[in-house]
C-alpha cells in the first residue's frame, strides 16, 4: 500500500474540446503537472465549462453547469486546465455568475482561487523554470485572447519553450490579435471569422516557422483548418505537447 | 439616418468584397494602432490617468442631476440658453425653431455624432434650411450621401481616388481639366469652397466633447479648426450634446483630454481645443450673439443604474473600433447606424432596440482588445454579453441558437449521458476521416468547412482513455 | 412636464435619489469649488528655463515654427522676417493687445490692420496669454485685445508669448485664468492651439491648412 502522498492534488479540467478531439493534450498536461510535483486526478463528472451557453446569454444553463463543475472539483488543491478560455471562465466568470447567490458565492470564489491555466500553473505556482523536452524545429506562438487578457499569460509559455532543447522560437507578428474563432462566432459569422483567420494565416506563414503553437484547442483547430485549406507548410500543436515532449502523435488535422 | 443594422450580415458580406474599403481599412490598422501605442509608451502616467478619468466619470454619473443643474446655472449666467430635449424629435424641433427664429438659410456644422443620431441634417433640409458639413471627412461623405463609417474619421473607408471623383462630380463650377492628383489640391479645393460657406452661414452647430459644470463651457476638439469657424463666425451658435458629456471642472476635462487624442489618433493633443462660454461679451469684436445648448437625453438616463451604466463613460475616441478584429474586416457601415465597432455594439441596441440591433453585440469574438485599449476602462465585452442575455430572455436569439444551446446543455448537464454521446460521435467522425485526418466538408458544419478544413478527432475521448488507463493500473 | 423635469426626474429615479439630499449636494459643491487636480505628468515639472525649452520642443513637434527674441522691441523685425521668408504680403491683422501695441512696425513697411478678421487677411498676429510646456500649446483668449477670428481666418498665424507666461501644464494655466477672470468665469472663447491646422481625412495623409492657418509661427519674448 503506497504511502499517502504529500504532493498537492490537482484536478484536471480536461475541457470539452481536448476530451473530444485531442486527448493527447490532456495526457501531456497530466505529465507536465506530475513533473511539477503534483498528483493528478480527473473527476468524471465534468463535461464543459459552460462558455457556449454563457456567451449565448443562457445564464440558467451556465449556472447549472457551473455548479456541477464547482462541486466536482472542490476536493482538490488546484484545478488546472490546458486552455486559457476555459480557465478564464472558471476563474474570472464563475464568481461573477454567483455574485448575487448567497449559497454559492463563497464556494465559487474559493473554487476560482484554485483555478489555473496549465502553463502559468507550472511557472507561477509550481516554479518550473525549464522543461526536459526536446523538439527539433522552429515554432511560433499565438496568444489566445482569454489567456492573454483575462489571465495575463504571455511570457510564461515563451519562457518554457526557450528551454526546450533544439527548439527555435520565432515571434509571430500580431501574435496578440484574435484568430477569429470566438467559439460560436466562427459559425454564426463565418465570413467575418474567415477574413480574420486569413490574416492570421498570413502572419503565421510570414513568421517562417514550421510549427504553430498556442494554449487553446479551439483557436488551434481554427488556425490549423485554415493553414491546411491553404496548403501552407505549417504543423499545428498545443504548447503542452511540445513542453511535455509528447509529439509522437500527428499534428492537429493530420492523419495517424 | 436609415437603419440597416438588421442586415449586418449582408452588409458585412459586401464589405468583405469591397476592394476600396479593404484597402482603406488596412491603412487604419497600421496607422491608428501603431500611433496610439507610441503615444501611450511616451506617457508614463497614462494608466494612472485612465484610472483617474474613470473615477471622475463615475463620480459625475452618480451626481449627474446636480451637475446638470450647476451647468445650466452657469450657462444662463453667461448669457446662454440651455434647452432640454428628452428625445431626438424634441432636439430636432428645438434646433429647427432656433434656426427659423434666426432666419437661417444655411447652417455650418462641426462634426457631431449626436447630430447623426437625431437625423438633424435631413430634418433641416426637409424644412428648407441647408446644412453644410465642414469637417473635411464629413463634407466628403455629405457629398456622397453616405453616413460616416468611423466616429472620428468619418471618411476613413474612402481612397483618394474616390474622393477626387466625388469632388469632380460635385464642384462643377470649377474647370474640368484641373489637376487634383495631389491630396493637397483636394484639400485646397475643399478649403476654398467651405471658406465661403463659413462666412455666409447664419447659424453654426457644433457638438461638444465636454460640457463643464464649473463654468458653463462647451469644449470641442478638432485638428482642422472647422469647429471654431463654425462657432465664431455666425450670429447664432448652437451646441448639441448628450447629457453624459457633463464634466465637473476644468481640471477634470484636462485629465480626460490627455487620453482623448492619444487614444484616437495617437497625437498628444488635437490642434484645437476650444472652450466656449456663452455669447460674445460687450466689447467683443467677434463671436456669436446667441449661444444655445441643446441638452439631449435620448436613452441615456435609462442606462443609469443598469448594467449598461459604464457605457456612459465613453468619450468617443474610437480606439475600440480601431483595434477590433471584426471592425478591421468590415468597416463601420456594416453596423448599419451611427455608432460602429464595439462601442456601437453596446450603445446601438440601447438607442434603437435590441430587436433591430441584435447582430451587433453578437458579432464579437469577445477577444477583449477593445476593453484593453479603452481609455475609460469600459467593460465592452461584458456589456455585449448582457445584450445577448436580454435577447435570450426575450426569445430574440435565432431559434437555431436557442434550440442548439438547449440541446447541447441538456447533455452538458448530464456527464454520463454526455460522455456516452461524445464517445459515439467522436468514433464516428474519426472513422470517417481515417487516414486523412480532417474534413474538407462536413454536414451541419458548413459554416466552418466552407472556409477551412475541420480537424478530425483522435478517436477515443480523453475520459474514455483515462478510465481505461485507470483500469489497467 | 417640461423636458427638463422629465430628464432630471428620470436621472434621479435611475440613481434612486430625489435630488435634495444634503450629502450629495455638498459633494458636488465641494468638487466645483475645490477643482481637485488629477494625475499631472512629470514631464513639465521642471525649472522655468527648462519649461520654456520644452515648450519650444513640443511646439516644433506639432509643426509650429518657434523663434526666440530678447525683447518686445525685436518682434517687428521677426515678423517682417517671417513675412519675407514665405513671400507674404507686408500686412498683419491684429487686435488691441497692450503688449502687441508696444511692437513698433514703424521701421518696417508692414501695414497693420486692426480689429477682427473678415477673411481677407493673409497673416494674423496675436498674443497668447500663456504657453503650456507639456504640450507646446498656446492659450489665446477672446476679446478686443485678441479677436478669435484672427486665430482662424488668416492662412498664417504669428503668435507672441512672453517667456514668463510659459507654464508647465494646463492645470497651472487654468489657475491663472481663474485669477484673471474670476472663479467659474471664462471669456467667450479660450483657444488652446497646438500647431497649425491639419487634416488626415484623405487616406490618413497629414495635410496642413485644412480650414485654419497652414502656418503657425510662435515668437517667444524674453
Amino acid at each position: 500500500m503506497p504511502e499517502a502522498s504529500t504532493r498537492p492534488k490537482v484536478g484536471l479540467f480536461v475541457t470539452c474540446l481536448v476530451d473530444m478531439f485531442r486527448p493527447s493534450i490532456g495526457f501531456a498536461a497530466v505529465k507536465l503537472i506530475e513533473e511539477s510535483g503534483c498528483d493528478v486526478d480527473v473527476p468524471s463528472a465534468q463535461t464543459c465549462c459552460g462558455q457556449p451557453a454563457y456567451n449565448s446569454g443562457d445564464n440558467a444553463d451556465t449556472i447549472a453547469i457551473a455548479r456541477q463543475v464547482i462541486a466536482a472539483f472542490e476536493p482538490y488543491d488546484y484545478v488546472v486546465a490546458p486552455s486559457g478560455s476555459c480557465s478564464g471562465m472558471l476563474k474570472v466568470h464563475y464568481p461573477l455568475l454567483f455574485a448575487e447567490d448567497v449559497a454559492w458565492k463563497a464556494r465559487a470564489e474559493a473554487f476560482a482561487a484554485k483555478v489555473h491555466e496549465l502553463v502559468s500553473f507550472l511557472t507561477d505556482v509550481r516554479g518550473m523554470s525549464r522543461v526536459a523536452a526536446a523538439f527539433a524545429g522552429t515554432v511560433t506562438y499565438h496568444d489566445s485572447c482569454s489567456g492573454l487578457r483575462e489571465l495575463g499569460i504571455r511570457e510564461q509559455p515563451r519562457r518554457l519553450l526557450k528551454t526546450v532543447s533544439g527548439l527555435k522560437l520565432l515571434e509571430l507578428k500580431d501574435a496578440n490579435v484574435c484568430c477569429g474563432f470566438g467559439g460560436t462566432f466562427c459559425v454564426k459569422y463565418p465570413d467575418i471569422s474567415n477574413a480574420i483567420v486569413e490574416e492570421k494565416a498570413n502572419r503565421i506563414a510570414e513568421s517562417g516557422a514550421g510549427t504553430l503553437l498556442a494554449g487553446d484547442l479551439g483557436c488551434l483547430m481554427n488556425m490549423a483548418g485554415k493553414l491546411q485549406r491553404r496548403n501552407l507548410p505549417v504543423a499545428t500543436r498545443h504548447v503542452a505537447e511540445v513542453l511535455a515532449g509528447m509529439t509522437a502523435e500527428p499534428p492537429i488535422g493530420e492523419p495517424g | 439616418m436609415e437603419i440597416t443594422s438588421p442586415q449586418f450580415k449582408e452588409n458585412a458580406g459586401r464589405a468583405l468584397h469591397d476592394e476600396h474599403l479593404q484597402k482603406a481599412l488596412r491603412h487604419v490598422r497600421s496607422n491608428f494602432i501603431v500611433k496610439r501605442q507610441n503615444a501611450v509608451d511616451a506617457l508614463p502616467e497614462f494608466d494612472a490617468i485612465r484610472d483617474s478619468a474613470r473615477d471622475i466619470k463615475n463620480h459625475t454619473l452618480a451626481h449627474l442631476d446636480l451637475y446638470i443643474e450647476a451647468y445650466e446655472e452657469k450657462v444662463t449666467a453667461s448669457g446662454g440658453h440651455v434647452h432640454y430635449a428628452a428625445t431626438a424629435e424634441e432636439a430636432r424641433n428645438t434646433i429647427l425653431a432656433i434656426c427659423r427664429k434666426a432666419g437661417a438659410r444655411t447652417v455650418t456644422k462641426g462634426k457631431s455624432m449626436v447630430a447623426e443620431e437625431i437625423g438633424l441634417n435631413e430634418h433641416l433640409e426637409a424644412n428648407g434650411i441647408e446644412p453644410v458639413e465642414t469637417d473635411l471627412g464629413e463634407y466628403i461623405i455629405q457629398i456622397r450621401h453616405e453616413p460616416p463609417s468611423h466616429i472620428i474619421a468619418p471618411a476613413v473607408h474612402l481612397t483618394k481616388d474616390q474622393i477626387e471623383a466625388d469632388f469632380r462630380r460635385t464642384h462643377t463650377h470649377l474647370p474640368a481639366d484641373r489637376d487634383l492628383s495631389e491630396s493637397n489640391s483636394l484639400l485646397g479645393e475643399a478649403r476654398t469652397i467651405l471658406r465661403r460657406r463659413f462666412l455666409e452661414a447664419d447659424v453654426g452647430i457644433t457638438g461638444a466633447n465636454f460640457l463643464i459644470a464649473e463654468t458653463g463651457t462647451s469644449v470641442i476638439v478638432t485638428n482642422e479648426g472647422n469647429g471654431d469657424l463654425t462657432q465664431i463666425l455666425p450670429r447664432v451658435h448652437i451646441v448639441l450634446a448628450a447629457i453624459e458629456k457633463i464634466t465637473p471642472t476644468l481640471e477634470d476635462v484636462s485629465q480626460i483630454l490627455r487620453l482623448l487624442a492619444r487614444s484616437a489618433t495617437g497625437q498628444e493633443n488635437s490642434v484645437y481645443t476650444t472652450f466656449s462660454t456663452g455669447p460674445r461679451r460687450p466689447g467683443d469684436p467677434d463671436g456669436p450673439e446667441e449661444y444655445h445648448v441643446v441638452l439631449l437625453d435620448n436613452g441615456r438616463s435609462a442606462m443609469l443604474g443598469t448594467e449598461f451604466q459604464d457605457m456612459l463613460r465613453c468619450i468617443r475616441c474610437g480606439a475600440c473600433m480601431n483595434h477590433c478584429p471584426v471592425y478591421q474586416q468590415v468597416g463601420g457601415h456594416a453596423y448599419g447606424w451611427v455608432y460602429p465597432g464595439p462601442m456601437g455594439a453596446v450603445l446601438t441596441p440601447q438607442l434603437i432596440g435590441i430587436d433591430k440591433a441584435g447582430h451587433l453585440p453578437n458579432a464579437s469574438t469577445f477577444c477583449g482588445r477593445c476593453e484593453s485599449v479603452c481609455p475609460m476602462h469600459i467593460p465592452l465585452p461584458k456589456m455585449m454579453r448582457h445584450w445577448r442575455e436580454r435577447e435570450f430572455e426575450k426569445h430574440l436569439s435565432p431559434t437555431t441558437v436557442r434550440y442548439g444551446i438547449g440541446f447541447w446543455a441538456f447533455f452538458a448537464r448530464r456527464p454520463r449521458l454526455y460522455q456516452f454521446a461524445t464517445r459515439w460521435a467522436m468514433r464516428m467522425l474519426a472513422n470517417r476521416a481515417f487516414g486523412i485526418g480532417r474534413f474538407r466538408s462536413l454536414p451541419l458544419a458548413g459554416g466552418w468547412t466552407r472556409h477551412r478544413d475541420f480537424p478530425a478527432p483522435q478517436g477515443k475521448t480523453f475520459q474514455q482513455l483515462w478510465q481505461e488507463r485507470k483500469k489497467a493500473a | 412636464m417640461s423636458a427638463r423635469d422629465e430628464i432630471l426626474g428620470r436621472i434621479r429615479r435611475s440613481l434612486g435619489v430625489n435630488g435634495r439630499e444634503a450629502g450629495r449636494r455638498a459633494i458636488v459643491i465641494a468638487r466645483l469649488a475645490g477643482a481637485p487636480k488629477g494625475v499631472i505628468p512629470k514631464r513639465a515639472q521642471l525649472p522655468h528655463a527648462d519649461q520654456v525649452a520644452l515648450f519650444r520642443t513640443m511646439a516644433e513637434k506639432s509643426y509650429a515654427t518657434v523663434a526666440s527674441v530678447a525683447g518686445i522691441g525685436d518682434v517687428a523685425a521677426e515678423v517682417a522676417g517671417f513675412l519675407r521668408a514665405h513671400n507674404l504680403p507686408a500686412s498683419v491683422r491684429m487686435g488691441a493687445d497692450p503688449l502687441l501695441s508696444e511692437v513698433s512696425f514703424a521701421n518696417t513697411s508692414i501695414e497693420v490692420r486692426r480689429g477682427p478678421s473678415d477673411g481677407n487677411d493673409e497673416t494674423g498676429l496675436s498674443r497668447a496669454a500663456h504657453g503650456i510646456a507639456e504640450t507646446g500649446t498656446l492659450i489665446l483668449t477672446s476679446g478686443p485685445e485678441n479677436p478669435s477670428t484672427v486665430n482662424f481666418l488668416p492662412a498664417n498665424h504669428v503668435v507672441v508669448v512672453r517667456a514668463e507666461d510659459v507654464l508647465g501644464d494646463a492645470e497651472t494655466a487654468f489657475a491663472a485664468l481663474r485669477a484673471r477672470y474670476g472663479k467659474g468665469l471664462l471669456p467667450r472663447t479660450v483657444n488652446m492651439v497646438t500647431g497649425p491646422s491639419r487634416s488626415g481625412d484623405i487616406e490618413q495623409t497629414m495635410l496642413f491648412g485644412a480650414h485654419g492657418p497652414k502656418r503657425l509661427h510662435i515668437i517667444v519674448v524674453g
